[in-house]
């Protein structure tokens, strides 16, 4: 497209292409009609989307247009319904497979991240023996650590773990230093985007060390996939998990991608129906993947939810969603920076980091609010926020904080919820500070 | 739900601290946000002479703690666990009981929690942490008997 104007002069540097046309979040916002409620007196005002997301008009249609017009079991099923439904969940594979850069057959539909890691942890784990190294990091939610606590527990592997700098990322030079990537390491399982710090770790040098070492990596997607555009190949992991009810599909159903060759050697993880290629008393052997992983019913309906979910990115762009996500990002760190008596965790700036920021609040006097104080405070003015550990008590642990809050944005998000959420925290702190 | 007697327990936490002598001692956690309690209780026959603890929480968990030693110390075991029933029953009311002020006296903040499920857990966590310890120390002195 020609393009004659000189997109440098006078423009500030912006770390993805502008998009053609203005994000309208307006619009967007009318796609999600939960945006509208009101609880109580207030206006919802959702800053807790790290730990779901809202669902577009177009995601709930097309669940009930499935259940309603097209319902009926996959591959088993041979009449005509039995044909639109497995249609509809391979089709979703096929958007699925397309969003993230990869092949359908790659693709296995879970019911969630944490078994998505957990099939990981089950399958590869096969291999491992006494003395093998698994290497995790202190920033990682529950699902990516007690999966391989267990498998560590099973197998006499030794767990090791990446540390975190005082800024909330990943410590690579303390971990060169301690060898922690070495010959006996043969899976390095970390997150993609920290779930509390926001942080964006360096999944593909990361990949390119333990790749030298032989190592399998895994990549907790979660809070990535939903928020940054995916292309498996230039992120360099082996498996990638990842859930839909982030991303605007609903609950219930999870993902994990394998590069073909390694998911063709992995053994099967559940077994049951649909996962089979010949059972006989004496024994059975397994379809290829990504039916193997698959035992039983799937999660067709929610399948079939998250295809409209990913179309409904694709239309907006996710290189437009990551742009906008940064400069709600930026605006969220500026208004939070400005409340006195907030401590950021992680970094405080909007560079290699999402828009998910937890934060301690303390009054005046210096006594801190507790996260759970915090968050009754902001639901009673319609502000969802977190509180808690966030499922990633070791990284509160190395922090020095019991619990923290946690505000997060999507591309519904508005800056005129962020400030409301800054008044709200203004309110919360002279209540406990007693100022009245 | 915050009321002026839940913030002054919170501020300034009645016997707080871990004492001696004691018969049992418990660490009760909320998983959910950390919130964490350890508690020893001290018994004479079947009178409960301490109730001693550290905590860490949210302003309802702590506080709900203070108010708790308030009622149960001096009283018999029977007497405290009565109260234990009675202010569990309270949180689990949906906030529609109307809660005996001269047995339940400042506890009966508490009422106005009881209308949030996910913070019952908050007020209950002291009193669950109060009641097993005092089981344990039960067991502890008929072995000893």
């Amino acid at each position: 497209m020609p393009d004659s104007t000189d997109r440098s002069v006078g423009a500030s540097p912006r770390l993805v292409e502008p998009v053609e046309t203005p994000f309208d979040v307006e619009r967007i916002r009318a796609d999600f009609p939960i945006l509208t409620r009101r609880v109580g007196e207030w206006p919802l005002v959702y800053l807790d989307s790290a730990n779901t997301s809202q669902k577009p008009r177009a995601v709930v249609d097309a669940i009930a247009t499935h259940y309603l017009e097209h319902n009926a079991n996959v591959a088993r099923a041979m009449h005509t319904l039995g044909g639109e439904a497995t249609e509809a969940f391979e089709g979703a594979r096929n958007k699925v497979a397309n969003f993230i850069g990869a092949v359908p057959e790659e693709v296995v539909f879970t019911k969630n991240a944490s078994e998505a890691l957990n099939l990981a942890a089950h399958t590869l784990g096969a291999r491992l023996q006494p003395g093998d190294e698994i290497v995790i990091s202190v920033l990682e939610h529950h699902s990516n650590i007690v999966p391989w606590q267990l498998l560590a527990e099973r197998t006499g592997a030794k767990l090791r773990w990446f540390d975190i700098t005082a800024d909330g990322r990943l410590d690579l030079e303390a971990a060169e230093t301690d060898g922690l990537i070495n010959e006996r390491t043969r899976i390095v399982s970390v997150a993609w985007v920290s779930n509390v710090l926001g942080t964006i770790n360096p999944v593909r040098q990361i990949a390119g060390l333990a790749h030298r070492v032989g190592a399998t990596v895994v990549v907790d997607a979660s809070q990535g996939v939903p928020h940054l555009p995916t292309d498996v190949g230039v992120l360099g992991a082996d498996l990638l998990a990842f859930t839909g009810h982030k991303m605007l599909g609903p609950t219930g159903v999870g993902l994990l991608w394998g590069s073909y060759d390694l998911l063709a050697n992995l053994p099967p993880f559940l077994g049951g129906g649909e996962m089979i290629e010949i059972v006989r008393m004496t024994g059975s052997t397994f379809a290829k993947p990504p039916h193997r992983f698959e035992a039983g019913t799937p999660p067709i309906a929610q399948a079939v939810g998250l295809g409209a979910a990913v179309d409904y990115l694709s239309a907006i762009g996710m290189d437009a969603i990551a742009a906008r996500e940064h400069q709600l990002a930026e605006y969220l760190l500026g208004r939070l920076g400005a409340v006195e008596g907030v401590r950021i965790l992680g970094p405080t700036e909007a560079i290699d980091r999402g828009a998910a920021v937890s934060f301690t609040l303390a009054t005046s006097d210096g006594m801190e609010i507790h996260p759970h104080d915090v968050m009754q405070f902001l639901d009673a003015r319609g502000v969802a926020v977190r509180g808690g550990h966030h499922c990633a008590r070791p990284l509160h642990d190395r922090l020095g904080v019991t619990a923290s809050s946690r505000a997060s944005a999507y591309l519904y998000t508005t800056e005129a919820e962020i400030d409301a959420f800054g008044d709200a925290l203004d309110y919360v702190r002279n209540f406990f500070g007693g100022v009245r | 739900m915050y009321q002026e007697i839940i913030l002054d327990h919170y501020k300034a936490k009645h016997h707080s601290g871990l004492r001696e002598p004691y018969q049992a001692q418990v660490t009760h956690v909320n998983p959910t946000c950390g919130d964490e309690v350890m508690l020893r209780v001290a018994l004479d026959g079947d009178r409960v002479t301490d109730v001693s603890y550290e905590g860490v929480g949210c302003s309802i968990s702590q506080a709900s703690t203070s108010v708790m030693t308030d009622l149960v110390i001096g009283r018999t075991v029977a007497e405290a666990l009565a109260l234990h029933e009675e202010f569990t029953e309270m949180m689990h009311s949906q906030g529609r009981m109307e809660p005996d002020e001269d047995r339940l006296e400042d506890a009966v903040a508490f009422i106005g929690v009881a209308q949030f499920p996910a913070r019952v857990k908050c007020a209950l966590l002291g009193w669950s942490a109060f009641k097993d310890a005092t089981a344990q120390a039960l067991a502890t002195t008929d072995r000893e008997a």
